[in-house]
């Protein structure tokens, strides 16, 4: 275990944007004083004519991300999640979801993972508002190669995406030959009859570690990635209620509007099923190591095994 | 053009704010009714904009960041030839393509959907920057009002517009007075304007919304003005032209009943006829 690759989401992203920017020269990224550690500095260091620094004053930089996607740009916006899209949400709302302009918001340090900081600069609440407006793209990737993969994903995509990127180092669990990226597509990590878990973000890999020690006592669960929350794989979680008839869903997010919400309200729809929403369950964060906190939420493996259990029962 | 020609127009753009408003028994005549010179000089004087070809990526932008002032906006497009001045009376009814605020999906010739104040002059910025990336000789106008200065997001965006020299901006400010609550200096000043924007690195010129001659100078230092955006604070009188609206803050956001249409249509086209005459 201890020879597992960690890479931090953010890394991803930055990297990607660099990259990337060869090869769409209408790409142009902005950041409100957080270049280094949300790591657009590298787009920053190649493309120094196509990256702007708004400073201190988010709100501005949306709207002013739609002005310049107004024109034909690709515009990713990048800060902390909590003041992309919590001091700029009106702005998302307004500048960037109701003219559906090729706006990505970029927001990293999503969750309680940020860690030390504490409840200020964690937040819980990003997946929620954006999920509420019409026409977002809601992605939360669970990996370095995940990650990289939805920067692309997001720059093909014509119109506004939420991308949402960690600031800690999280194990590489996509690096594999056949792995495949599309927008709005769960994966089936492991196929399995006893209950669905499904996880996004970095609590994918907390679910894969789950999985291990329920198998070990005979449980048999179905493992999913949906790394896009929005719109959500209804097909996919529709067919895991009917397949296994309970459903658990994990996140680095408050239980109110994220992934679990999503999940809810397709099975409510297709094929009703009881469903654990594992998650922050409404309140702060607190400071704390990444690891340390992960632990006190519940949210690694020991502690998503621990309450699958109780959900079951067993 | 005329400021003959010009004055004439004008006149008839407030005869659309009025049918407009009236038709959609809301909205928001004062400010429209200010902004009217301001809006016929940019649409029929100042911009390098063709309503045949809305989507050139070569034209001057222009936001309404004050984007409740909609029906003139809407009124200026329907006389530039956007559409017809008939559709005016679809204003703010379902299905309508005249939305309560500007829709850029929705209406021909509006360049980005505004209506939350504050957020306008960011997008007025953004679209500025892009044309100085692009080397394009486009230039873009922002229109704000008075009280909508109170929002926070001006200042952000003016600090950057500053910092960055966009020139090919100019932010222009309806400077009515009033806003829903009462008068702007009594509300939560704003005051000195001038000085604030001075403060962030604009270059500022003053004039008389309602006087052509002014606008007219006032854009062309605008243009002429290098290495920084102008602002130009435009001194005005809110519900100009119709004397029962003038200068009231209840016509903020308040449509005209069946008579105050008839009483203010009769004003504005004795007026226009004698403008004609002239």
């Amino acid at each position: 275990m201890s020879e597992v690759k960690k890479i931090a989401t953010r890394q991803a992203y930055g990297e990607a944007l660099a990259e990337l920017g060869e090869k769409y020269p209408n790409l142009v990224v902005m950041d409100a004083d957080l270049a280094a550690s949300t790591k657009t500095a590298m787009f920053k260091k190649k493309f120094p004519e196509r990256f702007f620094d708004a400073g201190i004053a988010e709100a501005n930089m949306v709207s002013m991300a739609a002005g310049l996607a107004s024109t034909g740009k690709v515009v990713f916006a990048s800060s902390f999640a909590m003041f992309a899209t919590g001091r700029a949400y009106e702005q998302i709302r307004n500048s960037v979801g109701h003219c559906g302009l090729n706006v990505k918001i970029a927001a990293t340090h999503g969750g309680i993972s940020v860690g030390e900081d504490g409840a200020t600069h964690q937040c819980i609440e990003d997946v929620a508002l954006m999920r509420n407006i019409p026409g977002m793209v809601v992605c939360v990737p669970s990996d370095y190669v995940e990650a990289k993969a939805a920067v692309a994903a997001a720059i093909e995509h014509d119109g506004p995406v939420f991308l949402r990127f960690g600031r800690s180092n999280v194990p590489v669990i996509n690096d594999r030959e056949d792995y495949h990226f599309e927008l709005g597509k769960g994966t089936v990590l492991k196929e399995g009859t006893d209950v669905t878990i499904i996880g996004t973000g970095i609590c994918v890999d907390s679910v894969m570690q789950a999985e291990k020690m329920l198998a070990e006592e005979g449980i048999n669960a179905q493992i999913v990635n949906i790394h896009t929350i929005k719109p959500i794989d209804e097909e996919l979680i529709t067919h895991c209620a009917i397949k296994t008839g309970k459903i658990v869903t994990v996140e680095e997010h408050s239980v109110i509007g994220g992934l679990g919400s999503a999940v809810c309200d397709v099975v409510c729809k297709t094929h009703p099923v009881p469903v654990m929403k594992i998650g922050v369950q409404d309140v702060f964060g607190t400071s704390g190591s990444a690891e340390v906190l992960m632990k006190y939420y519940r949210l690694d493996g020991q502690g998503v095994y621990e309450q699958v259990k109780e959900f079951l029962g067993k | 053009m005329e400021n003959s020609e010009l004055k004439i127009i004008a006149n008839k753009v407030r005869q659309g704010i009025v049918i407009s408003t009236h038709a959609a028994k809301s909205g928001h005549p004062g400010g429209s009714l200010s902004a009217a010179d301001i809006f016929t000089y940019l649409y029929f004087e100042e911009m390098n904009v063709d309503p045949k070809d809305p989507k050139n990526p070569d034209r001057d932008r222009f936001v309404l960041s004050k984007g409740h002032t909609a029906p003139g906006l809407y009124s200026t497009l329907a006389m530039r030839g956007y559409f017809q001045f008939e559709d005016l009376t679809s204003l703010r009814h379902l299905g309508s393509f005249l939305q309560g605020h500007p829709d850029m999906h929705k209406t021909p010739g509006v360049d980005i959907s505004t209506g939350s104040l504050g957020q306008g002059i960011s997008n007025a910025v953004g679209m500025a920057l892009a044309g100085r990336m692009d080397r394009k000789n486009f230039r873009v106008y922002t229109l704000l009002g008075d009280g909508e200065l109170e929002e926070g997001q001006v200042w952000e965006a003016s600090m950057f517009a500053g910092f960055q020299k966009l020139d090919n901006l100019c932010v222009i400010v309806d400077n009515n007075g009033l806003q829903i609550d009462g008068k702007i200096d009594e509300v939560c000043s704003p005051y000195p304007i001038d000085k604030k924007f001075e403060a962030f690195n604009f270059h500022v010129v003053k004039a008389d919304a309602h006087d052509f001659d002014s606008l007219r100078a006032a854009f062309k230092e605008a243009r002429e003005t290098k290495g920084m955006p102008t602002v130009i604070i435009c001194n005005s009188v809110k519900g100009k032209g119709i004397s029962f609206m003038e200068n009231q803050a209840g016509w903020h956001g308040v449509a005209p009943n069946d008579e105050q249409k008839e009483e203010a249509l009769n004003e504005l086209k004795k007026a226009g006829e004698e403008l004609c005459q002239k």
